[in-house]
């Protein structure tokens, strides 16, 4: 039965694929003119020679005077080989800019992830023990400000604290002489030292959610009569707590992991632009603004795949801690 | 993402309420609401919000667009009751401290200095710089303004231009707010169209219909609004490119409608006074619209209310990074846009105070949300804690 919905579940998940990447190139094509055109325009602007007949190779090979299909199957069987196209304003490969940076924020994403998950639990559970309580109420607060505060504006302000107050600059991932080195241990444990703040900037939105649902599955379980049960039996509170109650109220955020993680990955574009990090947003948004398309189209596609896997990843899981799903 | 709750409904105010068997549900649910507030605070804001928005130009003591190469970055003045000075004279009015310009010598940087000499008088009602109403109706006097028609005054500071922050705040409020309602209008005819044809006619439709709603949400958001607007041709009037953000937006937002509206469809569906209905030989659109519709009311409004943050911030992202609206339209994200770099942020932190303005605006639309969700179901008997 299980087995049955898992391979019904990826079948599902190919025309979705096919259907993203159809967005995906779409979003490329949409800007008016073709981008030999604007590839034309940064060249003549940074005072290269115009090569009319390398232009001319350029339309051959994506078929750009050929309709949107042709073009989209054209691009399409090249990422499937790998070939991404090239960036114009990189003057590279596509595929030689894009995985390091997805490497980062995909370590960011995975950071957060954990962070949100260390502080959002235990306070949700505390808050929900100490249900109107001052502290319920403190967190409470807090938490309403984390949900309204865009990520980007807490970046800032966190930069201006730290630059008027600490005299520190907090932007980037790596110190300076690590920036373009390869990768080292000391290099590492440097990525650590900074990546703390970008990693609680951009979980301070999702703890707050996180903690408001495990407080309200908590309070729906600690009423149930089983609790009472344990209670009367002389059960210790924290043993009771944590062997019943709380492992069926972390049910939803095991089936929710797949769907949280893409979601941050692309939740962190405007904070990493603020905070300058080497990670796939800032490229993203400035291929996005010279209109580099092929890169753009690369990242939106993989955030798009990424996002469908998740997707699946969650509806399995979910299968796995709900049987009930499996026969819907 | 499942919006938190308030928890601020007090238990014993049950046994308050009058005459709950004959009351409307209207009337219920409006007495449920009262419980909360939390939530009654937040309505108060944003119709404040709201009213801001609708008499921008009238509340605003400058025009937004008037620079002042004389004032750039001119700190926040504070309004003052007395005072007491050599050129002015002392006395009892509504004044600001007014701030002279002072050159370091050395590094040539600008300070400004209170000047005890001056204070800048405010007057409510007095004549300003003119301006229509709504674009319409030729007006000149303000709610308050500088008393000598020259004088300028910055309650929240000025920008790199020297243009008073305060009123531009009030400006990019009524695009802020308004584009949150707009979008959520759109989104809330694609979601109710969909979502019902969904809920109502159920079978292979509903099937198709959500795979579709799925591919939508599957979609990571943010990057798909970035592409989207980047693809809008740069030449494009600011009013049609408030449009086409909006539309941008709701194309994005209106699953979660459409999967409310779904849900409660369903739910519906199968109740008696619905079923009543059809077998008495009402039209499928007169049971949609006469009996179901009704129904579903409350929670779409409260669905809609937890929406529209969601569109501010958007919005404001958008804007923020340059991809959403442009100057000179002011939104609170445009607005933000000055605060990009450390260097202006650390000369002239007032430039924060758009982004406390997004503050304020969502979190007191979450709160009024959460209430309107909560009061939605007044024959509840517990209230979802």
């Amino acid at each position: 039965m299980l087995l049955g919905y898992i391979f019904w579940r990826l079948v599902w998940s190919v025309p979705f694929f096919f259907a993203a990447s159809l967005i995906a190139f779409a979003l490329i094509q949409a800007p008016p003119g073709d981008f030999v055109t604007s590839f034309a325009a940064t060249l003549a602007q940074s005072g290269d020679v115009v090569d009319e007949q390398r232009l001319e190779a350029l339309r051959e090979r994506y078929g750009l005077d050929r309709p949107f299909l042709t073009q989209y199957l054209l691009w399409i069987s090249g990422v499937m080989r790998g070939d991404f196209g090239i960036s114009f304003e990189w003057q590279q490969p596509v595929s030689q800019l894009i995985w390091e940076r997805m490497g980062l924020s995909v370590a960011l994403a995975l950071g957060t992830l954990m962070f949100t998950w260390a502080v959002a639990l235990p306070l949700g559970i505390y808050s929900a023990v100490r249900k109107y309580t001052v502290s319920d109420y403190v967190l409470t607060t807090v938490g309403f400000f984390g949900l309204a505060m865009p990520n980007f504006l807490l970046a800032l302000v966190m930069m201006y604290v730290a630059v008027v107050f600490f005299g520190a600059d907090v932007s980037g991932l790596f110190s300076e002489e690590y920036q373009r080195a390869p990768w080292s241990w000391a290099k590492f444990v440097d990525l650590l030292k900074h990546i703390w703040l970008p990693i609680a900037i951009l979980g301070l939105s999702s703890t707050a959610s996180l903690m408001r649902i495990m407080r309200a599955n908590l309070l729906d379980e600690l009423n149930k009569p089983y609790v009472t049960t344990a209670r009367a039996k002389g059960v210790s509170e924290f043993r009771l707590l944590m062997k019943y109650p709380v492992r069926i109220a972390l049910n939803p955020f095991v089936s929710t992991i797949g769907w949280a993680f893409p979601q941050l990955i692309s939740g962190a574009v405007i904070t990493a632009f603020v905070l300058s990090l080497p990670t796939a947003g800032p490229l993203l948004l400035q291929a996005l603004l010279s209109q580099d398309m092929f890169l753009a189209g690369a990242f939106i596609l993989l955030l798009c795949c990424l996002s469908i896997i998740g997707m699946l990843v969650s509806d399995i899981l979910l299968a796995f801690v709900d049987p009930r799903i499996r026969y819907r | 993402m499942t919006a938190p709750d308030t928890n601020t409904a007090l238990p014993e105010a049950a046994t308050e309420i009058p005459d709950v068997e004959h009351s409307s549900q209207w009337k219920l649910m409006w007495w449920a609401f009262r419980r909360h507030r939390v939530a009654v605070i937040g309505g108060v804001i944003v119709l404040t919000l709201y009213f801001v928005a609708a008499f921008a130009e009238f509340l605003a003591p400058f025009a937004p667009q008037s620079t002042s190469s004389q004032n750039v970055y001119h700190p926040p003045q504070m309004p003052r009751l007395f005072y007491d000075t050599t050129y002015d004279g002392s006395g009892f009015g509504l004044h600001v401290r007014a701030f002279s310009r002072e050159r370091d010598p050395f590094t040539l940087q600008t300070t400004y200095v209170p000047d005890p000499d001056r204070v800048i008088f405010i007057s409510f009602f007095a004549k300003g710089t003119p301006y229509r109403l709504w674009g319409l109706i030729p007006m000149e006097r303000r709610l308050f303004t500088a008393s000598n028609p020259g004088d300028r005054f910055y309650l929240f500071g000025a920008d790199r231009l020297g243009r008073d922050m305060y009123s531009r705040v009030i400006f990019g409020t009524r695009v802020s707010m308004t584009i949150g309602l707009v979008g959520v209008a759109l989104a809330l005819i694609l979601g109710v169209t969909l979502g019902g044809i969904s809920g109502y006619l159920g079978g292979v439709t509903d099937a198709v219909i959500q795979r579709f709603v799925e591919l939508v949400l599957a979609l990571p958001t943010i990057p798909i609004w970035l592409g989207l607007s980047a693809a809008l041709p740069q030449d494009w009037s600011p009013l049609t490119r408030y449009f086409a953000i909006t539309a941008i937006l709701s194309l994005v937002g209106w699953t979660e409608l459409a999967r409310v509206v779904r849900g409660r469809f369903l739910a519906l569906r199968n109740e008696d006074f619905v079923i009543a209905a059809r077998l008495d030989g009402a039209t499928r659109r007169r049971v949609i619209l006469r009996h179901m519709a009704p129904s579903m009311a409350s929670h779409i409004i409260a669905s809609v209310t937890l929406a529209i943050p969601l569109m501010i911030i958007a919005e404001t992202s958008l804007s923020f990074l340059g991809l959403g609206l442009q100057p000179p339209m002011v939104s609170w994200g445009v607005l933000l846009r000055e605060a990009q770099n450390v260097q202006s942020i650390s000369q002239a932190p007032w430039l924060f105070i758009p982004g406390a303005a997004v503050v304020l605006g969502v979190l007191s639309l979450n709160f009024l949300g959460d209430g309107i969700r909560d009061a939605a179901d007044p024959y509840s008997e517990v209230q979802t804690s």
